[in-house]
Parts: structure tokens; C-alpha cells; sequence
């Protein structure tokens, strides 16, 4: 079974949850920039949960498949297409992904897997470095793997297809350096130059008088840092794996999704929480998942 | 010795070089690490493990350890764009910058920024310069730079703020190779110009 690429849409690469354990390397972890989505998915369909999708990114493809396939669209939703429920795609049937009419990451998964050749034990294109394959281009042929469960049958609770508009954060390492009731304060809007490496945000600029004293460290997914422009930055998930800017907060784990589906030029607010009240979230939403 | 950094990742503030990656790598959830100079970030499942656990084990994971290296010697072609401004700077001809930087050995701190990159310490103190003001949108991959006490190769084709001040053809990074990059933290190296 194969799906046929008519045409990528804008920016279309191949995802399962990431490549983790080669930061020694330099090489960031990768995935799903949407992991609830593309897990959502792949449980619907009866999928292991690291099952290898397309990631479309606002504006779809249009995929032929010759002996046809059982599939799912997550995460942001394509116009006048059914999102969160297998479609049922017949023998020679196509499937055209149109612009997304909200968020910014819409995920093709299908019954069974995207089965392309693993690097590293993934699936994952890393954009950068090229790893993994890199964007899919038309006329590329891709294989689909076996299904590992039944359907699941169950529909999906809105609690997990909603996302916000005001993402949680906890302070980031340098926190102190910064006057942190601009950033708490103040609304930002996602830059047209925010990719999966980082979102780029532009509003009123947060003052740090410590500029440039730090030494390179480890940044980590969803660290919000703050270069001397004062504008934030937020790592994303084929983030840099070092830095040496001051980083202020740090988007929640629960929170990733919601900063995948973000779009150039929509507005944003950050939300401080205790450490506990991020993992109570993460736990919240795993438990949702879990029932599917 | 330890430092929150997010809810799924916690700072050991120790050199790397004094630290057992390994053992690291293998406490129970740990998923991922990104060593730096003085630090490592420890990534982990944070519905598996927790701060304290990781800490608890991380501390008894830090048995320093002699890591094995290797030397390199990367043939360099000593005609950066930059090379004339960083002469200018410190005052000397483009020769002695050559020079001294062929002539110091350098050691690989750690791997970082992006897939391959190496951050070489060992940089004469006669040639430490300041960033570019404005970085570079793309650097090529193979160019040679310095930056503070600091000099290292782009292994891809990146943007970069480094001064640049030569270029080689070796390979630095190719995820077919195991391990994925040349250059290995410890390992030793030396840049010959040709």
C-alpha cells in the first residue's frame, strides 16, 4: 500500500514523536510539533503511538492512493474535511488537504503508518540537518506500513482537539535578570519568520539590563529566551540544542501542542504556573488519551 | 548543583568533561541531554520520572571518568571573509592570524547549537574577537570561525555570527556515520592550512 504525492502543499514533512537521545550530537529531538494531535490519530486508527504521519503545515497537499487506505485528519482543521474520524479513502481514491481554516499543523495519519527508512530510530525529518529525509516533494511514493490494534471506535473529547491562546509557562533559568511583568503583561504576535526550529514574536520588548553575560547552556524545548532586541523567541522542536541567550520562561509541556497550531500573526498571551500545576495538566491530558 | 529549566528538564551544572554521560543517559526516563561548557541539560519524561529522581540519581551518575579521544587534523583553507577585519582588529597580518590559529590544539567541548557543530576551546588569547554584529542568514557549511575564546567548523549550512576565517571540505556530520559526528567531545584537534 503506498500514498502518491500529487502535490506537498506548502511545507510537508514526515513525523512520528521525535528522535531523542542524540543531543550529545547536537541534534535536536524532532517529531510531531503537535505529539497530542498526531498520538490522537494514530490511536483512532489503531496505530502505535509513534506511528510515522505527513505534518502539513497551512496549507495541505493532495495525496492519491492507489489501493486506497483508512485515514485520519488532527490537529488543525481543513476546510470542508472531516477532522478527528477515519475517513475511509477507496482504491484510487485522493484526498486533497486544502488551506487549514485554524491552527497552523494539520496531521494525515493512516491506518497502518507512514513506513519510511528510520534514522536514528525515527521516522522524523529534522529540517535542518536534513535528517530523515526532509520536506516530501510531488511524485514521491510512500509506503504504509501494519496496522499494530483495532480501530478504536471512540470519539474524541473536545478538551483535546481545543487550543489556547494564552500559553502556560514556568520561569525559565535566567528569569531574574528580566523585568517579567512585560512579558506577563503584554500581548505578542507570532512572526511570519517562526518555523520548526522557533517561533518568533513580536510586541512590546522586555528589558534585560544583563545582556551577554551568560555562557552557552542547554536549552530546552519550548524555552522562551530573549536576545537583545527583547523580542521572544520560543526553541521549538527542531530547536538549536545550545544557546547562550537569557531565557525567561518556558512554554509546559501540555502547552506544546498549542504552540504548534500557532499562525503567523496571531496574538498571544503567557500564563505563569508552578511546576505542579504544568505536570497536573500534562497528566490531565494523558489520562484523556489514554481512554482513546 | 542542580537547576530547574522546564517541567520536563532539569540542569546538572557540572563540565561535561567531569561527567558521566553515559550513566546519565541511562537513569530511568532520561531521554535526551545537551551538554554545554560548564553544564548539562537532562530532558526526561516527566510522566515517568520527576525533578528529585533524576537529581537523586543524576548526582550518583556523576563518577568522573576519563572519556577516551581521538586527534583530528582538519586541512583549512585560511581565506574567511572575515579573515582581513579579524587581523585588522588585532593588529597583526592575516599570516599571524593563520599562524596562530594553526598553531594552538584545540579540544572539543561539547557538541551543541546544531547537528555537528563543535565548540573547540584553546583559542590563543591573542585572536579572541567579538561576534559579528549582525549574524549571518547563511553561513556555509565547512567555514571555519572564531567568536570570543572560541573557534569551531559549521558542519550545515546555517545562519552563524561567528567571524569567519577559512573553510575546509571535510565532512563534519552525516547521520549514516555512528557516531553521527567527526568530532567527539574531548577529542583533540588541529587545523593545517593548505
Amino acid at each position: 500500500m503506498t500514498i502518491l504525492v500529487q502535490s506537498p502543499g506548502i511545507f510537508t514533512t514526515v513525523q512520528d514523536l521525535g528522535r531523542p537521545g542524540y543531543g550529545v550530537q547536537g541534534v535536536s529531538r524532532a517529531g510531531a510539533a503537535d505529539p497530542l494531535a498526531l498520538r490522537i490519530g494514530n490511536r483512532l486508527l489503531g496505530n502505535r503511538d509513534n506511528a510515522a504521519a505527513l505534518e502539513m503545515t497551512l496549507l495541505g497537499g493532495t495525496f492519491a492512493f492507489p489501493v486506497g487506505a483508512r485515514i485520519a485528519l488532527t490537529g488543525g482543521r481543513p476546510e470542508g474535511l472531516a477532522a478527528y474520524e477515519v475517513i475511509d479513502v477507496r482504491a484510487g481514491g485522493t484526498v486533497r488537504v486544502g488551506p487549514l481554516e485554524s491552527g497552523a499543523r494539520c496531521y494525515l495519519c493512516v491506518r497502518g503508518g507512514i513506513d519510511v527508512p528510520l534514522v536514528g530510530g525515527s521516522a522524523s525529518t529534522h529540517v535542518l540537518s536534513g535528517l530523515g529525509g526532509g520536506p516530501v516533494k510531488k511524485g514521491d511514493v510512500l509506503s504504509i506500513g501494519m496496522a499494530a490494534n483495532q480501530l478504536s471506535g471512540r470519539g474524541v473529547p473536545g478538551e483535546l482537539t481545543t487550543y489556547r491562546a494564552s500559553l502556560r509557562v514556568t520561569r525559565g533559568p535566567q528569569a531574574r535578570q528580566f523585568g517579567e511583568r512585560v512579558f506577563y503583561e503584554s500581548e505578542y504576535m507570532v512572526s511570519t519568520d517562526s518555523n520548526r526550529m522557533g517561533l518568533r514574536l513580536e510586541g512590546p520588548a522586555i528589558p534585560c539590563p544583563q545582556h551577554g553575560q551568560m555562557i552557552t547552556e542547554g536549552v530546552p524545548l519550548g524555552a522562551i529566551q530573549i536576545p537583545a532586541s527583547g523580542q521572544p523567541i520560543i526553541l521549538f522542536v527542531d530547536q538549536q540544542t545550545t544557546g547562550g541567550y537569557p531565557k525567561i520562561a518556558n512554554v509546559i509541556t501540555a502547552d506544546i501542542p498549542s504552540t504548534a497550531q500557532l499562525r503567523p500573526r496571531d496574538r498571544i498571551r503567557f500564563q505563569l504556573v508552578t511546576n505542579d500545576e504544568a505536570l497536573a495538566a500534562l497528566r490531565r491530558q494523558e489520562e484523556l488519551i489514554c481512554r482513546l | 548543583m542542580f537547576r530547574y529549566a522546564s517541567d520536563q528538564s532539569l540542569f546538572l551544572d557540572r563540565a561535561p568533561g567531569d561527567t558521566n554521560l553515559e550513566a546519565l543517559a541511562r537513569i530511568p526516563g532520561v531521554v535526551n541531554l545537551h551538554p554545554a561548557y560548564q553544564s548539562t541539560l537532562i530532558v526526561f519524561d516527566p510522566l515517568v520520572t520527576t525533578h528529585e529522581a533524576v537529581q537523586l540519581l543524576a548526582e550518583e551518575a556523576t563518577s568522573s571518568m576519563a572519556a577516551p579521544h581521538s586527534r583530528h587534523e582538519i586541512p583549512i583553507h585560511y581565506d574567511g571573509p572575515d579573515l582581513e577585519v579579524v587581523a585588522r582588529l588585532h593588529g597583526m597580518p592575516a599570516e599571524n592570524v593563520i599562524a596562530l590559529h594553526a598553531g594552538a590544539e584545540y579540544r572539543v567541548a561539547f557538541l551543541g547549537f546544531v547537528p555537528g557543530f563543535a565548540y573547540l576551546s584553546g583559542l590563543p588569547a591573542a585572536l579572541h574577537t567579538p561576534r559579528l554584529a549582525t549574524p549571518r542568514k547563511v553561513v556555509p557549511a565547512g567555514s571555519l570561525g572564531i567568536a570570543g575564546d572560541q573557534t569551531g567548523v559549521y558542519p550545515l549550512s546555517t545562519p552563524g555570527g561567528w567571524q569567519l576565517i577559512g573553510r575546509t571540505t571535510v565532512e563534519l556530520f552525516n547521520a549514516v556515520n555512528t557516531p553521527m559526528s567527526l568530532l567527539q567531545p574531548g577529542d583533540l584537534v588541529r587545523f593545517i592550512p593548505v
